[in-house]
């Protein structure tokens, strides 16, 4: 019973080495890019808490080379000394945040109930607008991919001062709702493409109607995409900069337009910026500790047919 | 980016449609149609002072044009029932985008070719041909088209990283879920945020880590802003490393998707590692490689934010993107008139270039084996 049948031959344990050669090289290089991805990350959270001499001696490990200090904290008014007192910097911080999240949210919203509706119906009906058919339709979404900011940036500076829709968050919202649209139409399209049509057709038979079929079936079942296209749409909504930067000046002002004006600004104090920084990619950063799934899905869509 | 056609939803749905419902859908249609275009009217008076109405903006176009398109979509249920539903699906966002993207364009193409001082009282101008001109002799337009061409040639370089990223990923390693999370963290950062990180901290000359790290390995005076290749390099490196991750990501859904058993075949085949690559791993994954590619050119083609916050376009306009000129145009001068024909102008090549590429694409995507 205990005797060994299978035997490794000279040319199998040479092979070992080499095996464990090549996963050293595999793990080294995995570790240096994750290195090269976090250091930024973690360069940002440490600066927070550094004094001037600190930042000035390069220090990098804290209670190692340096002692941690609230002076990031404290210069946004959230520090633990600071955070009962009223505090000019503080307000200015959490309205530009909460304009984010509001303009983030509401056009990622807006974008995702349009764009599902839109790939829904591309992906199961046939239409026909003039020489459009379904596919030049698609074509026509997934083309606005392709224009650059920069083209609408200037006609709308003058068509929303017209509108008086200048520094105002819904002139924000719809420009960014269309900005991701197509992203979410291409990630939609994947999705639906996916489910069998024979879903809504015994849903039809049982006496359904089109859409409430669409809403109490296909939605539920479409659900990590829709989640996946969410995702991706808040990313990008509530990083953009260079529509906020032409089009807010105070009221509607968003997170990286505060950051970026600020900074150049303070010199070596560093501690402040970083903090900023820190608090403008701090939410992003725990959704994609939490949801990669989702956001790989999403990126991953229509990559593979 | 070729749209395949599934396979569609066939039913067939009597409707009986009274001629009171018919003429009440075209009545709604018809007449918020009439209501807003009377409301463009009264304010275009308005505007040319034929008549005072005393509007203080164009909001009331606004909302009669959204009455409109509100009473378009219920129109459609109304006048055709299943089939109009049906186009409820798409008629929202179809007139959302054309609301904002055609409208707008047109509007750009009369701006484009006037000149326009935001800043200056007196307001729009027709000067026809004189943007072109001016566009003509602006060394600094062209030298930042020139840039564009070789931040999207530096899209090569960064799709070799991410296909090897990808592939090491894919092998059998433990903790590959920290691994996908820490590679997928530069894509979630903001653009902004990262140009103070990195750009302005990181790089600094005297106390950023990287600078002192140059000095380490014998760099005496690391700048990394002063020279025009180093700085157009940087800011490449900058973008490269928060945009690697999303084609690292399609390349890997790539990898996942082909089979296991055309590896076991080489396998037996007794095909060495670098040869299974050529032959198998690559000609497999160039459909998704050349959709990675195409997608990280259209990113590309919108570089701007680093570049506003780190050199704005220094030194000398080494490290200009065609947007970030722009942005500096409207920014620094209210220049709107010649800053639109220079985005219009950008527009024109992108989509000539895009077509050609995908069409190349096409041809390149088309399997032959």
């Amino acid at each position: 019973m205990n005797k060994q049948i299978f035997h490794d031959t000279a040319k199998d344990l040479s092979f070992k080495p080499n095996w464990m050669f090549n996963r050293l090289i595999i793990y080294g290089i995995l570790i240096i890019w994750a290195f090269i991805c976090l250091f930024p990350i973690y360069w940002t959270i440490t600066t927070t808490f550094k004094a001037a001499p600190d930042v000035m001696k390069g220090n990098i490990v804290p209670w190692w080379d340096f002692t941690p200090k609230w002076l990031g904290l404290k210069s946004l008014g959230l520090s633990p000394n600071t955070i009962f007192v009223e505090n000019t910097v503080r307000e200015e911080f959490l309205k530009r945040f909460w304009n984010s999240t509001i303009i983030a949210f509401s056009s990622s919203t807006i974008a995702v109930a349009l764009g599902s509706c839109t790939a829904y119906g591309l992906s199961r009906f046939s239409y026909r607008f003039g020489f459009m058919r379904n596919s030049d339709i698609s074509f026509f979404f997934l083309s606005q991919l392709i224009l650059p900011p920069v083209v609408l940036a200037l006609p709308f500076l003058v068509l929303y001062k017209e509108l008086a829709l200048l520094d105002t968050r819904i002139g924000l919202i719809a420009l960014y709702t269309l900005t991701v649209l197509p992203i979410v139409i291409w990630i939609m399209r994947d999705q639906f493409g996916s489910i069998p049509v024979e879903l809504e057709e015994a849903a039809l038979v049982d006496g359904l109607s089109l859409w409430k079929a669409f809403i109490t079936i296909i939605l539920p079942i479409a659900l990590p995409g829709i989640i996946a296209a969410f995702i991706i749409s808040l990313v990008l909504t509530w990083n953009e900069y260079f529509f906020a930067a032409l089009l807010t000046s105070s009221h509607a002002k968003t997170l990286p337009v505060m950051v970026a004006s600020q900074t150049g600004s303070q010199g070596i104090a560093w501690w402040s910026m970083a903090a900023l920084s820190f608090a403008a990619i701090l939410p992003l950063v725990i959704i994609g500790i939490i949801l990669e799934k989702f956001i790989i899905k999403g990126m991953a869509a229509g990559a593979v047919k | 980016m070729s749209s395949s056609e599934g396979n569609y939803l066939h039913i067939v749905m009597p409707d009986q449609i009274s001629l009171g419902r018919r003429n009440f859908g075209r009545f709604i249609i018809w007449g918020s149609a009439i209501f807003l275009i009377l409301t463009v009217l009264l304010q275009s008076l308005d505007q040319t002072n034929f008549l005072t109405f005393g509007f203080e903006n164009w909001r009331p176009t606004l909302y009669s044009y959204l009455l409109w398109a509100f009473c378009l979509c219920l129109g459609q249920v109304i006048l055709y029932g299943e089939q109009g539903k049906r186009r409820l699906f798409i008629l929202p966002a179809v007139l959302f985008v054309v609301s904002v993207v055609i409208f707008p364009l047109i509007f750009a193409l009369g701006i484009a070719f006037s000149s326009w001082n935001l800043s200056s009282p007196d307001g729009r101008q027709f000067n026809g041909l004189a943007n072109v001109y001016q566009m003509w002799a602006d060394p600094f337009y062209w030298n930042a088209l020139k840039n564009m061409i070789y931040y999207t040639l530096a899209i090569l370089v960064e799709y070799v990283i991410a296909f090897g990223l990808a592939l090491l990923l894919n092998t059998q390693i433990k903790a590959r879920k920290f691994f996908r999370v820490a590679f997928l963290m530069p894509l979630m950062l903001s653009p902004v945020a990262v140009s103070w990180m990195i750009g302005k901290s990181m790089l600094e000359a005297r106390f950023g880590p990287i600078s002192r790290l140059a000095r380490e390995l014998g760099w005496e005076n690391p700048s990394f802003f002063g020279s025009h290749e180093m700085a157009r390099s940087v800011i490449m490196m900058m973008d490269a490393w928060t945009f690697i991750p999303l084609m690292m990501i399609m390349i890997l859904a790539g990898l996942q998707a082909i089979p296991k058993e055309m590896h076991e075949a080489a396998d037996v085949d007794g095909a060495p590692p670098w040869k299974k690559f050529w032959e198998i791993t690559f000609p497999l994954m160039l459909p998704v490689s050349i959709t990675a590619i195409l997608i990280r050119i259209i990113f590309k083609l919108k570089l701007a934010d680093i570049i506003i916050n780190v050199t704005s376009g220094g030194p000398g306009g080494a490290t200009d993107s065609v947007t970030s000129f722009i942005f500096r145009e409207y920014r620094d001068r209210s220049n709107v008139g010649y800053g639109t024909f220079l985005a219009i102008f950008y527009l024109i090549i992108i989509v000539i270039l895009m077509t050609i590429l995908i069409k190349i694409a096409d041809k390149w995507m088309k399997p032959r084996y």
